[in-house]
């Protein structure tokens, strides 16, 4: 696989971001928030540390990354088209009728692994493959992308049980702490406490970082790629509708596209690229 | 829709010297399977010596996952083990299942895939334990998913033929409700288990009694006695619920012309509600269900609920009777 560059995945990030701007718009619907505030992590996964190949989606041996936040949707399907699972003229069916980009990730979409879209349920299906793993002997990792607000359903500390029980060195988790949910800010709708020291209770690695600096982001994947005994959380501290200004920190854009045209050149202005 | 050949049934009277477990016909189906099928894993939460899963982890440590209290973890995992390729069992209590419905419906229906929730205790015969968890609204649940297919055993030789397809042939999501108590074993050992496909226990031309469970060894025994009244009930055991033996009913509507659904479920949602819908759809003829009324159970013995509720065996007589003869149907509830 070609060797990407910190310049060359903020130029991915970039163009990214751009797909999910023209897609929610194009839709008239859809999450961009949630989208933009994981852009940079998944240009570092899917361009630099993953083990995949677009080419061969069912290798038993690649990497999987489970987007539990399923409404990232137009994030991870932009980031799979951009890597060529599937031709980008596709995106512009994203939410409509005909098209296979339903509106929360579905596995239907080449790349992904699994439908996703009540929050919650991600981090166990991640066990559940790691499981697999082990007992398959193979090495492929798991990457599971929450979102904060998400960690608000109790099913996903069930699951950060799970994953400690069970020594899961190959699993990764990485929590998009953005701050924002639908209805305002995390700390408002239901305070999350030290997230950091309440997963590291459970019993995983935490590694705390700045969720849109390329090289943290880099070196936190790498660390967590040599855990030894034990899963991983990397608690990556983001900006809700990172790139767009009048997006940014704003719960309306949780789950709203631009407004108008203003809005819409306005944000591939700011974003710039291309 | 099929037919028992060779011994057809046995009476409730001598089936009760042999009666078996299905849950631990289960558990040592598991055990055997395991033996042979290396990619089956099984999942439980915390229950596995009452449903029998332990019997699996007890040889196969590495392949059984006790997931703790935590039934939504448990179903999300099922699914994550089945999206590697593994065959994948998971039990508890049928009413802790219902917890998950949203893990089932997302990760498990909508993914399609290979998970089997063979779950234990379901309906009035957990006893004892009474109400909170004796869930008799499990079927309608399960059915109203899309992918899920609900089967109810009738006896230990239907729960071994089932498992035995679900590991060798089974496709997508298969919800299996088993029982606490031991219930009499109907079927001859040769009975193999085909999704929607119901089974003839015994002919009869008067009236047709459709049951599942426990409540098709009642309807033998109830139709053993409606025979010295001079009416010959056909049993049909409809252990598929869905996909269900569409057939069985338009037969059991066409030749008899009366037919009572009988189950230790809601008389909403279950057995009763899909004969009910294919009947008028296809040959509207009466159709009486009986079962719990829009209401919870009860703490006492198993037997005792079954006269609590009306639905034991006498009850059956009256109301299988009085449905023939078409009397009017409230007077013979109680």
């Amino acid at each position: 696989m070609e060797q990407y560059n910190v310049m060359d995945l903020k130029n991915i990030a970039r163009n990214i971001r751009r797909k999910i701007i023209e897609m929610v718009y194009e839709a008239k619907s859809g999450h961009p928030g949630g989208s933009l505030s994981i852009a940079d992590i998944l240009a570092v996964l899917y361009f630099k540390e993953m083990n995949i190949d677009p080419l061969e989606p069912d290798d038993p041996n690649r990497d999987r990354l489970i987007m539990s936040k399923g409404h990232a949707s137009p994030g991870l399907y932009a980031t799979l088209a951009l890597r060529g699972y599937f031709p980008e003229s596709l995106l512009g069916g994203f939410r409509k009728l005909n098209s296979k980009l339903e509106g929360h990730v579905h596995r239907g979409v080449p790349g992904v692994e699994a439908s996703t879209g009540s929050l919650g349920q991600g981090l166990g299906i991640g066990v559940g493959i790691a499981l697999a793993a082990k007992l398959d002997h193979r090495d492929y990792r798991t990457y599971v992308i929450l979102g904060d607000g998400e960690i608000e359903e109790g099913s996903v500390w069930e699951s950060f049980m799970a994953g400690s029980k069970y020594r899961l060195n190959n699993l990764i988790a990485i929590l998009d702490r953005n701050g924002v949910q639908l209805d305002g800010y995390t700390s408002d709708i239901m305070p999350l406490g030290d997230i950091g020291r309440m997963v590291e209770s459970f019993g995983w690695e935490v590694l705390d970082i700045d969720g849109h600096d390329f090289n943290q982001i880099i070196s936190a994947v790498e660390k967590a790629k040599k855990a030894t005994d034990r899963p991983v959380l990397i608690l990556a501290h983001t900006v809700k509708g990172k790139g767009v200004s009048y997006m940014e920190n704003n719960p309306k854009y949780h789950g709203s596209p631009p407004a108008n045209d203003e809005e819409y050149r306005q944000a591939l202005e700011e974003i710039g690229g291309e | 829709m099929m037919r028992n050949t060779g011994r057809r049934w046995k009476r409730l009277e001598e089936s009760e010297m042999k009666t078996e477990s299905l849950r631990e016909t289960y558990g040592e189906e598991l055990r055997n399977l395991g033996r042979t099928h290396s990619n089956l894993v099984v999942l439980d939460a915390d229950l596995s010596t009452s449903t029998k899963t332990a019997i699996f982890g007890k040889e196969f440590p590495d392949r059984f996952f006790n997931m703790g209290i935590a039934e939504q973890s448990m179903v999300e995992t099922a699914a994550g083990l089945a999206l590697s390729g593994k065959k994948v069992f998971a039990s508890t209590f049928a009413v802790f299942l219902t917890r998950t419905y949203e893990q089932l419906r997302q990760s498990v229906c909508y993914n399609n895939l290979d998970v089997n929730f063979v779950v234990t205790h379901a309906g009035i015969t957990v006893g004892e334990d009474g109400a909170t968890h004796q869930i008799v609204e499990d079927l309608g649940i399960m059915s109203g998913l899309p992918n899920m297919k609900v089967t109810v055993p009738v006896d230990s030789v239907e729960t071994r033929s089932v498992i035995d397809y679900l590991a060798n042939q089974g496709r997508g999501p298969y919800y299996v409700r088993l029982t606490r108590e031991k219930f009499p074993v109907l079927n001859d050992p040769s009975y193999e288990f085909r999704p929607g496909k119901a089974t003839v226990m015994k002919d009869g031309d008067d009236i047709t009694i459709m049951g599942i469970g426990i409540m098709v060894s009642f309807a033998l025994q109830a139709a053993d006695a409606l025979k010295s009244k001079g009416i010959d009930a056909r049993v049909v055991n409809m252990s598929s619920i869905k996909p269900i033996d569409r057939k069985a009913v338009i037969d059991a509507a066409r030749d008899t012309g009366k037919i009572v659904t009988v189950e230790e479920h809601s008389i909403y949602n279950g057995l009763g509600s899909r004969v009910a819908e294919i009947a008028s759809e296809e040959y509207p003829v009466p159709v009486w269900r009986m079962g719990m009324r829009d209401t919870f159970g009860k703490s006492g013995k198993s037997w005792e609920l079954f006269d609590y509720f009306h639905m034991g065996v006498n009850d059956m007589v009256k109301f299988a009777e009085a449905c023939f003869r078409e009397e009017p149907r409230y007077e013979n509830l109680s």
